[in-house]
């Protein structure tokens, strides 16, 4: 929390907005700030640091220390700085014969209750108790030694105010000796994380700072482990471990995490090449200092012992791997990939590109399938989970993104979320959310199960719409149905924006009794009247706003549901002003930048279609080669065609197809049906398990780039440390592709984003050097938005006049039936990351080391299923088993699960069903039975074999 | 799977395709079949549905009509 240690220096209280500017002068120095500031930070404003303890600028004042008081001409006493703001005129001393004596009785009094223990402690040159003490010149403590929190024993016995560290969390301390009960623990928990885990028990002498109940740990406490408490301690009571393990860093990197679309910054506190920890950046626009248990310290995989740094080959998927020189598995997937061409055709070979890679490599690997492989075979991660997104979003309002900046979540007044769960899958975006919350904003989640959002305490009325898996057109309509039949369209919004005619055609589509939440309530089991009421509270609320996530895309009418949401959001006109707007939340790090890099197989970055001319030309220039008109194979058609015996090789960077696409027996299948199958990743995957040729990547600490998080925000990549396999992942495709005949010689990403600009509209005006000065933009960049687009189609749509689409409601084909009554629908949780190669590999896993299966009381009695019993879960594509967890947070006949864990894979269960446009899985709804189970099964008991065999790895010549 | 399987799935996601287009009052539902068949298949897969329509495959009405509207 040292300012020389962060460079954003702590200005003592938050920022506070005002269109009035106060003067006023601290020490001799004039200075201008917003009404409301505090005098302290006014002072900081001036450069001028007052002393304090229990203020930070990370929440609101708290004034208990009164170590920060000054002097103010005409005012009695000496304030607090940190709780009094600025008046016009005000004269303010900080440093008078009054104000020091004061201080210095403060510090003495803190000071007598501390060990003195400085140089063995772990915050020793990183302590603000300590640098305090040097401040207001404390020379000597008065008080004799007695009543003391910090000393184990004293001459009579052991002391009954001692309390032991505790422990329980894998990656902080919390050491009650060196707690000055400053609250500001407490106050990040509730303000900053809004979880309200920590509190102070007890009064005067007797207040501790406590984790949940008296007989709770942090551990065992509320505590979601965001490490915002530890950030904003002042000593050593909350500290991270790897800084008691290592010491204090020595230099800072700054970054961005690889974990979910908010896309956070973070500043990589090093020692050398280590890390010591990662710090939120205060600067950073997505999350302003905040973070989550993922990226704040589930790092450690990067290090971990079961990654992989040498290339490795063999000739079939049952032999064992041998581990080979770069040239020699260079040569042989190069070489195998042309045979591939050769034997079975152009197109018999593709990509899949990395959504959580960087924006710079997912442009080299779709440029290799198009410009090397002189065909379209690419694809993303992001086919199956926010492609709907893609085609939804361009189609009602002319681009493939959300609205929005996060930002805007501070003026909104009513939240409608559907399909996601924030606090467990984007939770700093759902902080940012319950801060706004408490602060009065309604809430409305359309979700099948309860969500956390729903218990945010101290939120006003929640509404919840458990609506059955699979009927998001059918309640969305049914919403708009009561906008329009009630009147409460926007229609100046909708006559200026949109097309008059057409919202007409729509709005008699909508008036049909069938859309009527009366009728919709009979399939989707939402009661009428709680989706009017939805229907009126976001037509009423000022500024309403949309976030939504899987639960949206991930089903057969995907596209159909994202376009039901833009729908109500013109209807209500609730686009183009902050506080509203249509915001995807995005799974993987870079899922917008890899579909904006030109992933999918029938776009070029910027998203324009292979068959326009105009785009074709530019690359065709820029490449130097012929390229294909023609639209590509998506994953799952990749798949098909591996089946079919036409499509024989695939290079797939930093994804595992195996573990997260449905319908695993047909996936491995199609796997084994290739003749050449490249894997690069970190860690020996499950997709691994069907390769022919490992290269080994590189984490997201050891290289350089940018990651496009879900505001469109183009975000650094900054290299920490040395890549432990030897290149960066750009570097490994750019060889393979040079082994193919590119000749392609970029030296460093930032030539590689130069072509992005220079080839794409959207992107024109991004550089590094402009990314290394103002720390990030939105896109499009380009002349017209030099410093990007928080905000999209503030005056108008992108594709002129938004778009009303129609939105029948079909049903899925995958019904509930007599062999397969209850629907499975899936998720994920807080402490793991999609297939959790990376989260599994670090100490989150006390929070989930297993996936389990949600069922309702009801549903479990009928089966006989017990609390933590071990349970079949069958589908029309395949069984697994795990145990159960019941919860009346899931309807009766619905089912729960994660999909973290490979010896679980949930995805055996879930079907070949897709989006109509995209083909994106429906990962959401499969129908599926439940029973009592012994134990694995088939299925699990032959995969676990297979895998154990496939991962052998022969001893090198040297050992 | 076989063959037959792939091609069964390619007219099922053609008939998923029409559901959506037949509500919409823009353009014929063949039209907006065909053309988003056109603006996302690779050729190969056009060419295979094509076939099949042709060799008498059980479809909805919409999509055989949209099956003559493919680019191949």
């Amino acid at each position: 929390m040292k300012d020389f240690i962060i460079p954003d220096r702590d200005m003592g209280t938050p920022a506070v907005k005002s269109d009035v500017t106060v003067n006023l002068t601290v020490d001799g120095i004039s200075v201008s700030v917003p009404a409301g500031t505090s005098v302290m930070r006014a002072a900081a404003v001036a450069g001028i640091s007052v002393p304090k303890l229990c203020a930070t600028d990370h929440v609101s004042a708290f004034g208990s220390c009164r170590l920060c008081v000054v002097q103010i001409d005409g005012m009695r006493g000496l304030p607090a700085s940190c709780t009094t703001p600025v008046a016009e005129g005000m004269v303010v001393h900080t440093q008078t014969d009054d104000v020091a004596r004061v201080r210095k009785g403060v510090m003495e009094l803190y000071i007598s209750d501390h060990p003195l223990d400085c140089l063995t402690c772990a915050a020793n040159g990183d302590c603000e108790l300590q640098d305090m003490a040097g401040a207001v010149g404390l020379r000597e403590v008065r008080y004799e030694p007695g009543k003391n929190h910090f000393a184990r024993r004293d001459a009579e016995g052991p002391n009954p105010e001692y309390r032991p560290k505790d422990q329980s969390n894998p990656y902080f301390t919390f050491d009650p000796a060196k707690c000055i009960v400053c609250s500001r623990c407490v106050r990040a928990c509730e303000e900053v994380q809004g979880t309200f885990a920590l509190t102070i028990e007890g009064r005067g002498f007797d207040s501790r700072v406590s984790a949940g109940m008296g007989s709770d740990s942090f551990l065992s406490s509320d505590c979601v482990s965001c490490g915002a408490c530890v950030q904003v301690c002042p000593t050593a009571t909350l500290i991270e471990n790897s800084v008691i393990q290592i010491g204090t860093p020595e230099h800072i990197v700054k970054t961005t995490c690889a974990y979910c679309g908010v896309g956070c910054s973070f500043d990589a506190h090093m020692r050398g090449e280590e890390v010591v920890r990662m710090v939120p950046g205060k600067d950073g626009k997505a999350n302003h200092g905040h973070s989550c248990v993922k990226g704040r310290f589930a790092w450690g995989y990067a290090t971990h012992r079961e990654r992989q740094t040498q290339p490795m080959v063999r000739e079939r998927i049952t032999d064992p791997w041998r581990v080979v020189t770069w040239d020699e598995a260079l040569d042989f997937a190069a070489s195998r990939l042309r045979q591939a061409q050769q034997d079975h055709g152009r197109d018999a070979i593709g990509v899949i590109t990395s959504s959580r890679c960087t924006n710079e490599e997912t442009y080299l690997v779709q440029k290799l399938a198009r410009a090397v492989f002189l065909n379209n075979n690419t694809d993303t991660c992001a086919r199956v989970c926010h492609s709907p997104t893609g085609y939804g979003l361009k189609t009602t309002f002319g681009t493939s993104a959300g609205t929005h900046d996060f930002d805007s979540v501070e003026e909104t007044d009513l939240a409608l979320i559907i399909g996601a769960n924030p606090t467990d899958g984007h939770p700093v975006f759902a902080s940012r959310l319950r801060k706004r919350l408490r602060q009065g904003a309604g809430l409305i989640v359309i979700d099948p199960r309860q969500i956390d959002l729903l218990k945010t305490p101290h939120m006003g009325e929640g509404l919840h719409l458990p609506l059955r898996p699979g009927t998001n057109v059918a309640v969305l309509t049914a919403i708009a149905h009561v906008i329009v039949t009630e009147g409460l369209y926007d229609e100046g919004f909708i006559r200026t924006r949109c097309d008059w005619d057409e919202f007409l055609a729509y709005a008699e589509f909508l008036r049909d009794p069938r859309h009527a939440p009366e009728e919709v309530e009979k399939l989707a089991k939402v009661p009428a009247e709680l989706i009017r009421k939805a229907a009126r509270a976001y037509a009423a609320a000022p500024r309403a706003s949309i976030y939504y996530g899987l639960g949206v895309t991930e089903h057969s009418q995907g596209s159909t549901t994202v376009m039901a949401i833009a729908n109500l959001a013109m209807l209500t006109g609730n686009i183009g002003r902050p506080g509203t707007g249509v915001n995807p939340l995005r799974g993987q790090n870079n899922v917008q930048g890899s579909c904006d890099m030109g992933s999918f197989p029938h776009e070029y970055p910027g998203y324009r279609h292979v068959s326009d001319p105009e785009a074709r030309a530019i690359y065709e220039r820029v490449w130097g080669v012929e390229l294909s008109p023609e639209p590509g194979l998506r994953i799952p058609n990749m798949f098909d065609e591996a089946l079919a015996g036409r499509f024989r090789g695939l290079y797939c960077q930093g994804e595992d197809i195996v573990q997260s696409d449905p319908d695993t027996h047909h996936v491995t299948s199609a796997l084994k049906a290739m003749d050449i199958v490249i894997v690069q990743d970190l860690f020996l995957n499950e997709t691994s398990n069907y390769a022919h040729v490992f290269l080994p990547g590189s984490s997201f600490l050891e290289k350089n780039g940018t990651f496009t998080n879900a505001e469109r925000r183009i975000n650094m990549v900054r290299r920490a440390m040395t890549p432990r396999n030897g290149y960066e992942d750009w570097e490994i495709t750019q060889l393979l592709a040079n082994r193919m005949g590119a000749n392609w010689s970029y030296t460093h990403p930032r030539e590689i984003m130069a072509e992005i600009a220079l080839t794409t509209p959207s992107f024109s005006g991004v550089t590094y050097d402009l990314l290394d000065r103002v720390g990030s933009v939105q896109w499009p960049c380009n002349e017209n938005a030099p410093l990007g687009t928080p905000l999209m189609h503030i005056d108008g749509f992108v594709r002129g006049k938004g778009k009303f689409v129609h939105t029948e409601y079909i049903a899925t084909e995958e019904r509930t039936g007599a062999r397969f009554p209850l629907l499975l629908t899936t998720g994920r949780i807080l402490s793991q990351y999609n297939v959790g190669a990376q989260t599994r590999r670090t100490e989150n896993v006390v929070w989930h080391a297993e996936d389990l299966l949600e069922i309702h009381p009801s549903d479990a009695e009928n089966r006989g299923i017990r609390e933590g019993d071990w349970v079949r879960v069958a589908s029309r594509s395949g069984e697994t088993t795990l145990r159960a967890h019941i919860t009346d947070r899931v309807a009766p006949g619905v089912v729960y699960t994660t999909f973290h864990h490979p010896t679980t894979q949930a995805n055996v269960v879930t079907t070949d069903n897709s989006d109509w446009a995209t083909n994106c899985p429906e990962f959401k709804v499969t129908a599926v039975q439940v029973s009592p189970s012994n134990g694995p099964s088939e299925w699990q008991e032959e995969y676990r074999h297979h895998s154990e065999l496939a991962r052998r790895i022969l001893p090198t010549a040297a050992e | 799977m076989t063959e037959t399987m792939t091609h069964n799935k390619l007219i099922r996601m053609a008939t998923q395709m029409a559901d959506f287009f037949r509500s919409q009052p823009d353009r014929p539902a063949p039209e907006a079949v065909a053309a988003h068949i056109n603006d996302s298949w690779s050729p190969r897969m056009r060419q295979d549905f094509v076939e099949q329509i042709r060799a008498g495959a059980e479809a909805d009405p919409v999509v055989r009509e949209a099956a003559d509207l493919i680019r191949i």
